[in-house]
C-alpha cells in the first residue's frame, strides 16, 4: 500500500511528467513562463486545482451519471478555478500577479491535465488516492513550468524573482522572452528527458 | 476598415498558437496528417464563431458590471462577472455537444477519424480563451466580437494545416531518435512561431 501511494506521487513528478511524456496542458505553460514568480504562482494554482477537483469528483463519482460526466467534471472545475481566482485577486501582493497572468488562469479550466486526471484516475479510485494522483501531476506541471521560467528569465533579462543575478554589461537575449523560444526550449527539455530514459522514446 | 484591420491582426499578429500558445495539446496531437488536421481546424473555426457572439451577448447583458439594468434600476448595481467562467465553458459544452453529433449524422468518415478529439473541443484552450479575450479586450459590438471570432479560427486553422504539411514530410527524416515524435514538433512549432513574428507590428 505504501509503494503504491509513493509511485503516485513519483511517476507523475518524473517518469509519466504531464508535459513532457503526456504531452498535455501545453496551453498555460509557456504563456506564463516570462517571469519565474508568474510561474509559481501559475503552479501553485494548477497543483490546488488538480488536487481539489480529483478529490470532488472522486467523492462524487458514484453519482455522476456516465453520459453528462463531462459537464459535471467541467463545472467542478470551474468552480475551484473561480475560488482560486478570486483569492488571487483579493490578496495584496497576489493582485498584480493575477493581472499578469491575465486570461491564463481562467484557462487552467480547459488544462488538460485536470481533466485528463480525472477522467484517468479519480473516476476509477478512492478520494485520498485520488487527491495524492491530483497533487502530483500538478506539481509535475509546476516542475516543468519553473524550468523554463528559470531559463527564460535568467536569459531574457538577467534577473531571477526579480533581481538582478547576471552582470550588468549581460545584454539581455530578447529572443528568449518572445513565445517561440519557449516551445524550443520545451522541445530541448524532452529531448534530455528522453536522451536519459530510454524507454520513452518514440520509433 | 476596423473590421479588416481587426481580421487581419487576429489572423496573423494575435494568432492562437504561436502569439499565446491556445489550444496547444489537441494542435500537436491532431497535426499528425493533413486530413484530419483540416477537418478539426474547420470544427474550431464554427465552434469559435458561434460560441464568441453568444458569449459576448451574455456578457454584455448579463454578466458584465451593470449589465442586468434593463431589467430595472434595483440591478444596477449587480456584478456578476465572478460567474462568468462557469457561463462561457457552459456554452461552449452544450455548443460542442451540437457539433458533435451534427458530424457524427453527416459527416461519420471525419467523425470517426477526429475521434476522442471532437468532444475535446469543449476543452480547447482557444475556444475559452477566445471567450475571455473578448471579455478583456471590451469589444464594443457582436460584429466585432464575430469578425475576431472568424480571424482567431482561421489563424488556427492556419497554423495546424501547415504543421500537419511539416509533420508529413518530416517523416522521411532521420530525426535524433530521443527529439523524434513530440520533441522536434517542438522546435518545429517554434521555428514557425518566428517566421509569424514578421507579422508584428504591422498596422493597416
Amino acid at each position: 500500500m505504501a509503494s503504491k501511494l509513493k509511485e503516485t506521487i513519483l511517476n507523475p513528478i518524473f517518469k509519466g511528467n504531464p508535459i513532457t511524456v503526456l504531452v498535455l496542458g501545453i496551453c498555460s505553460s509557456l504563456a506564463v513562463t516570462v517571469q519565474l514568480k508568474g510561474a509559481l504562482v501559475m503552479a501553485l494554482s494548477v497543483i490546488v486545482v488538480t488536487g481539489l477537483s480529483s478529490l470532488v469528483c472522486s467523492l462524487l463519482r458514484k453519482t455522476i451519471p456516465n453520459r453528462v460526466r463531462i459537464i459535471v467534471q467541467l463545472v467542478v472545475v470551474a468552480l475551484m478555478v473561480i475560488l482560486v481566482d478570486q483569492i488571487l485577486k483579493a490578496g495584496e501582493g497576489t493582485y498584480a500577479i493575477d493581472k499578469q497572468l491575465s486570461v491564463y488562469i481562467g484557462l487552467i479550466i480547459t488544462n488538460c491535465i485536470v481533466m485528463g486526471r480525472i477522467e484517468a484516475f479519480a473516476l476509477g479510485n478512492k478520494p485520498i488516492p485520488s487527491l495524492l494522483d491530483g497533487l502530483a501531476n500538478g506539481a509535475g506541471y509546476g516542475l516543468i513550468l519553473i524550468i523554463v521560467a528559470f531559463f527564460r528569465e535568467l536569459l531574457g533579462s538577467g534577473t531571477l524573482f526579480g533581481l538582478q543575478v547576471l552582470p550588468a554589461s549581460y545584454v539581455p537575449n530578447n529572443l528568449v522572452i518572445l513565445p517561440p523560444f519557449a516551445l524550443i526550449l520545451l522541445g530541448c527539455i524532452i529531448w534530455v528527458h528522453r536522451a536519459l530514459d530510454k524507454d520513452l522514446q518514440e520509433d | 476598415m476596423e473590421y479588416i484591420s481587426l481580421f487581419v491582426k487576429s489572423i496573423f499578429v494575435d494568432n492562437m498558437i504561436f502569439a499565446y500558445f491556445l489550444g496547444m495539446c489537441s494542435y500537436l496531437a491532431v497535426s499528425k496528417n493533413v486530413k484530419t488536421a483540416n477537418g478539426l481546424g474547420l470544427a474550431v473555426i464554427f465552434v469559435l464563431l458561434c460560441t464568441l457572439p453568444l458569449n459576448w451577448l451574455l456578457n454584455t447583458y448579463v454578466l458584465q458590471p451593470g449589465a442586468l439594468k434593463w431589467l430595472g434600476p434595483q440591478f444596477a448595481e449587480v456584478d456578476l462577472s465572478f460567474l462568468s467562467f462557469i457561463v462561457f465553458i457552459a456554452v461552449i459544452a452544450a455548443f460542442t455537444q451540437l457539433v458533435e453529433m451534427i458530424v457524427e449524422k453527416f459527416l461519420p468518415s471525419l467523425y470517426s477519424s477526429l475521434g476522442i478529439y471532437l468532444p475535446l473541443i469543449a476543452v480547447n484552450c482557444a475556444i475559452l480563451g477566445g471567450s475571455l479575450f473578448m471579455q478583456q479586450r471590451d469589444f464594443t459590438g457582436i460584429g466585432e466580437s464575430a469578425v475576431y471570432a472568424l480571424g482567431s479560427g482561421i489563424g488556427w486553422y492556419l497554423a495546424i494545416v501547415a504543421l500537419a504539411a511539416i509533420r508529413e514530410k518530416m517523416s522521411y527524416c532521420n530525426v535524433p531518435k530521443p527529439l523524434k515524435g513530440i520533441g522536434i514538433t517542438f522546435i518545429t512549432v517554434g521555428l514557425m512561431g518566428m517566421a509569424f513574428m514578421i507579422f508584428m507590428g504591422i498596422q493597416l
